[in-house]
């Protein structure tokens, strides 16, 4: 009944290729992670804003971006907008998805860690002649951050898995989108996607290992 | 010269503050007194524009603090307030924490600012402390840490609200020291407190607010020693 034979050999010699995919899965996260957190902030900034117009955008963003499955995201992205005549590539499509399930879920973790920290500190900030603008800056977004570090690491890992979502749309070039080429050549399907698994795996504990790291180096009280 | 004329200040349906005009002089030690809810603590941050008033005046060295066109970042750095709960900066060193406004609303330069941080920190008694972060403090610590930051942007004028009420009771003496040092030292101060006997001590006038009002105001002697208002008496009979 079981009679299938494990063939790792050519796995393991397709993994120069794997590893380069690998790499761009990583690309494609930090860069989502990095326009995400940029466009939460700026959600959380309009989400306090008194003007309803663009607090009910950026409520709008967060509820849609929280609670739709991330594939649907990247799929409208890239058909959806297809069909209005707007062509973007596989690659754009998946950035552009991810990018909004990051910022929807950041802004969320922002609004909360912002509650965390106490009223007072801008009050003190403020009665020290400090501007607004450099309350924020030098007081309460480094608060801000720390409270918020690792609920963005957990995201970092969550975008580099989501990114495997990018093969529905057709990317062949990162880690899923290689391995699937591989699989689709030899139908070595265990094979390949084992592999392909522990170096997600690996990519994922390295994040959450290196953001150990910097708390340690960053957040020294 | 600090003037408050008339000023009424409410938050939403609440009217907290209601018709109150004090004056307070340069170099003059003033202690507003009075139970929970009288309005004390609001009025001091409505002198500082860290409240809007409803109606009324407050002037500072004759700015009109709650005029449109008052640039309140300005009016602050010559108004050094001085909170319940202390505030301090915890991502920041103890040197970090009074260096940072000096540095980046006065633009003076690092070592300027650390210089002075350095001098205010070791006027009250914190000269050790100084690479510490906050949360290694003491709570009278802190606060004495909150006096030497507001003193590093030498301010005109000290506002103190309640600064010793959340202080253990052991840890309370450190601060008032601190305090009648900086009264010694001519500076005009305003103090929201609960410590009568110090009130007593350090100030020039006494004022016991009741219902957002002024109700009594004269000399310590005079207020604290003498009441003449029967609801003055009943507040320091329950205090003291």
């Amino acid at each position: 009944m079981f009679d299938y034979t494990f063939h790792w050999r050519s796995a393991f010699k397709a993994l120069p290729d794997m590893l380069a995919g690998a790499w761009v899965t990583l690309e494609t996260a930090a860069l989502s992670m990095l326009l995400g957190t940029l466009i939460a902030l700026l959600l959380t900034v309009m989400r306090q804003m008194q003007h309803p117009l663009p607090r009910h955008f950026a409520n709008t963003w967060v509820s849609i971006a929280r609670n739709t499955p991330s594939l649907f995201q990247i799929y409208i992205l890239y058909f959806g907008l297809g069909s209005f005549g707007l062509h973007v590539s596989s690659w754009v499509a998946l950035l552009a998805g991810i990018t909004f399930n990051n910022a929807g879920y950041l802004a969320e973790n922002f609004r909360g860690g912002l509650k965390a920290v106490p009223d007072t500190q801008m009050r003190a900030a403020r009665s020290l002649g400090m501007s607004a603008f450099q309350a924020y800056r030098m007081i309460i977004i480094p608060q801000l951050l720390r409270i918020v570090f690792y609920p963005l690491s957990n995201q970092m890992v969550w975008a580099v898995l989501m990114t495997s979502l990018g093969v529905i749309v057709g990317l062949n070039n990162d880690l899923t989108g290689v391995t699937q080429d591989f699989n689709v050549k030899t139908f070595r399907t265990f094979e390949y996607f084992a592999l392909a698994a522990v170096l997600y795996y690996l990519i994922a504990k390295t994040i959450v290992l290196v953001a150990r790291l910097m708390a340690w180096r960053l957040f020294r009280y | 010269m600090i003037e408050i004329d008339n000023v009424y200040k409410s938050f939403a349906d609440l009217e907290v503050i209601k018709g109150v005009s004090l004056t307070v002089n340069k170099g003059e030690v003033v202690s507003i007194i009075g139970g929970s809810g009288s309005g004390k603590s609001t009025l001091l941050m409505c002198i500082n524009g860290l409240e809007p008033i409803q109606k009324g005046s407050i002037r500072v060295d004759g700015t009109e603090v709650h005029a449109p066109g008052t640039d309140l970042n300005k009016l602050r750095q010559k108004i050094g307030i001085v909170f319940q709960q202390w505030n301090a900066f915890p991502h920041l060193t103890v040197l970090e924490n009074v260096m940072l406004a000096p540095r980046k609303v006065l633009g003076k330069s690092k070592e300027e600012a650390e210089a002075l941080a350095v001098k205010q920190l070791t006027h009250v008694g914190l000269g050790d402390k100084l690479k510490v972060f906050p949360s290694k403090l003491s709570g009278g610590q802190q606060q004495r840490m909150a006096i030497a930051r507001a003193l590093a942007m030498s301010p005109d004028y000290m506002l103190f609200d309640e600064a010793t009420s959340a202080l253990d009771p052991q840890l309370v003496g450190e601060v008032l020291d601190t305090m009648r040092l900086l009264a010694e030292e001519g500076m005009t101060m305003i103090l929201v407190t609960h410590e009568i006997r110090f009130a007593r001590d350090v100030s020039d006038r006494v004022a016991f607010f009741r219902n957002g009002l002024v109700h009594e105001i004269g000399s310590p002697d005079q207020v604290i020693g003498n009441p003449q208002k029967p609801e003055t008496a009943d507040f320091l009979k329950s205090v003291l």
